[in-house]
């Protein structure tokens, strides 16, 4: 075949929406053109670059995706209904589990639901340790993406090192102030749980300072590196239109040039006190989104200098609070924040039992792999897996 | 210049290599069995009863068995049973005890929230990580026996916690003391004034015993409910069934 037929192929099949989908016909008449058999591949759910357990059921033509099907619910838990029958308090761990990487922020998202149900104030030191923590995690969560992601382009492991080293300071971090790396369970309702020492926030306080040099070293590392470029700009595009339809959030919709951040839009928590920017990106490709991340981390730095500076003295929990026999009144809230992947929110009925009547994640990995195949069609089944690394998706999110 | 961010990307590679020779920054591994890393204060990981004293861990749990965190425990691992008789407690009042008390702890999530909700600081967070066993049922589950650690071992392994722990419990146990006291000279003239004065006199003596537990090991193995000195001098009915 030549590649001008490869190339009038490659027009017919992504020129359908995003939702009709590429249906039957389109890859009848792809069979039919070249006469050649399509072949369906079965990529994970042990696959190491599907970042879990998670399935991508691929139709190939030659290299090319023809068709994808994203397969997910390999790590269901069951989260929501076991949520629905455990005490308020008694989630709380479990949503540590949610998004593993940014237990932190998770913790905020579900305590913000709860305060929203039962109109239960937050202290102002709270209200700035909540700041820092959730912007620490996305220092975290980012290195570590842009560490995957190159990984998935098969520069093997020595940028996700170089990531993992600052992830691991970080985390350090949490563990003194919280006694777990990873399963932080910090958050409560109407405060946070233990109160950081001085020594802890100087710490904390260098680390902010400092991180921009790992950026700097990161960047001048890759982010000028020809064969990157060469395998991330143009790959993957979305445009803003379909991002929007689909409900995207986060950095993956930001990439394509919507303004939308829930710090502020919602400006929930002290948010509206800092000084900072959102990054947006222009074209939407896998190389925006590398550096939406990139950027977003300077910001977060930002943000993080000023917590340090204006965090002040008081009590780190709402005297009112209560920890056991909590009940809200009978209501229902929605509480979201801006997490590293996007809008997480947490949506609580009670009826005034000890057990919220229901329970129900959103989930920003889940909504940003939606458009998965619309991102990846055309390309080869190696651009996907950096597709895929590009959304950021973490399948303890996505499953539940 | 094509390829020139390779080269500087190269460059960025080459100084970390030799920085991870003599930078501490860079340098980030530790030989983990042979070089042990320190765990911060407050690391967590399965919980522990803590008991007063080193010497009879079963006779001075602090649980009371009110089953608060059977109750609260996320994942549900924890199992209690009450005892039928009760015996008294540091204050000196009688209390229940866990006849049963297991953890399991393969199901435990070592959240903490058995910890916070505890009224009376009886459970607490244990710091000890290598764990691993070839049985699940036999040897991760761990029964009162084992969960027991006395005091002085929570003072050890959370310093700063456990000292704030202490002094709220010796100020509890001083406002018991006044409180039975004024009971007691209220009392003054009627006869039942004379057990409460051994009461009282019981209240402060288990921090002396607890803060020094292996000076008297051979306690064990004579107990003489009657011989002055032990925490539990008045428990000899509960120590008997
Ligand atoms: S450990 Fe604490 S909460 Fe649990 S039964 Fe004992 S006293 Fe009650
Ligand atoms: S640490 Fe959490 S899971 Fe473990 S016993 Fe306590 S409440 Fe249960």
């Amino acid at each position: 075949m030549s590649t001008s037929q490869v190339s009038g192929f490659n027009t017919q099949v992504s020129a359908p929406g995003p939702f009709g989908g590429p249906a039957g016909p389109t890859v009848r008449a792809v069979h039919d053109q070249f006469h050649g058999d399509l072949l369906e591949v079965s990529m994970g759910p042990q696959h190491p670059s599907t970042h879990g357990v998670f399935r991508m059921v691929v139709t190939l033509d030659g290299e090319q995706i023809v068709k994808l099907k994203p397969v997910f619910g390999y790590l269901h838990r069951n989260h929501e209904k076991i949520a629905e029958n455990t005490s308020y308090l008694g989630s709380m761990p479990y949503t540590d589990r949610l998004d593993y990487l940014c237990s932190m922020s998770t913790n905020w998202a579900y305590a913000l639901a709860v305060e929203k149900l039962d109109g239960q104030p937050v202290p102002d030191r709270a209200q700035y340790l909540r700041i820092i923590m959730a912007e620490l995690t996305r220092l975290l969560n980012h290195s570590c993406l842009v560490g995957f992601l190159f990984n998935d382009l098969g520069t093997s492991f020595t940028p996700l090192l170089y990531a993992f080293r600052e992830r691991e300071k970080i985390l350090d971090l949490f563990e003194s102030l919280s006694g777990s790396r990873m399963m932080c369970n910090y958050q409560r309702f109407g405060g946070c749980r233990v109160d950081p020492s001085p020594e802890w926030l100087e710490a904390a306080r260098r680390l902010a300072e400092n991180y921009p040099r790992f950026l700097d070293e990161y960047e001048a590392m890759l982010t000028g590196n020809e064969i990157m470029l060469a395998r991330t700009q143009g790959i993957g595009r979305l445009n803003s239109t379909h991002a929007i339809n689909a409900g995207l959030t986060g950095p993956v919709l930001r990439a394509s040039g919507v303004d939308y951040d829930v710090r502020k839009i919602d400006g929930y928590g002290v948010y509206p006190r800092f000084d900072f920017r959102v990054p947006l990106g222009a074209h939407g490709d896998t190389y925006d989104r590398y550096m939406m991340r990139i950027l977003e981390m300077r910001e977060s730095v930002k943000i993080l200098s000023q917590a340090f500076r204006d965090l002040p003295a008081g009590p780190i929990m709402d005297p009112k609070a209560k920890l056991r026999g909590f009940r809200p009144k009978a209501g229902e809230a929605y509480g979201r924040i801006e997490s590293p992947k996007g809008e997480l929110g947490f949506y609580l009925i009670s009826d005034g039992s000890p057990n919220p009547y229901r329970y129900r994640v959103r989930p920003p990995s889940l909504i940003n792999l939606t458009l998965l195949e619309e991102m990846c069609l055309g390309h080869t089944v190696a651009d996907a897996v950096v597709i895929l690394g590009s959304i950021d998706i973490v399948l303890g999110e996505v499953d539940r | 210049m094509l390829g020139s961010g390779i080269i500087k990307g190269l460059a960025v590679t080459a100084k970390n290599f030799v920085g991870s020779y003599y930078d501490p920054a860079r340098m980030t591994t530790v030989e983990y069995p042979e070089q042990p890393t320190v765990l911060p204060e407050n690391y967590r990981n399965f919980p522990f009863l803590v008991s007063e004293n080193a010497t009879d861990p079963m006779g001075t749990l602090r649980c009371v068995a009110c089953q608060i965190c059977e109750k609260e425990c996320p994942p549900q691992c924890i199992i209690i049973e009450k005892s039928k008789d009760k015996k008294p407690d540091a204050n000196g009042k009688m209390q229940l005890y866990p006849a049963v008390f297991g953890i399991d702890t393969s199901v435990c999530m070592s959240c903490q929230i058995c910890v916070e909700v505890c009224p009376f600081d009886a459970i607490k967070m244990d710091k000890v990580f290598e764990i691993a066993a070839t049985d699940r049922f036999l040897d991760l589950y761990l029964n009162r026996e084992q969960l027991a650690k006395p005091n002085t071992y929570y003072h050890q392994i959370h310093p700063e916690e456990a000292a704030e722990v202490d002094g709220r419990l010796t100020a509890d146990r001083k406002a018991a003391e006044e409180k039975a006291k004024a009971t007691a000279a209220a009392k003054a003239a009627a006869p039942v004034a004379a057990p409460k004065p051994a009461d009282s006199a019981v209240a402060p003596k288990p921090a002396s015993p607890a803060v020094k537990p292996q000076d008297e090991p051979r306690r064990l193995v004579s107990p003489k409910p009657g011989e002055g000195g032990s925490p539990l001098g008045e428990g000899g009915p509960a120590k008997s069934s």
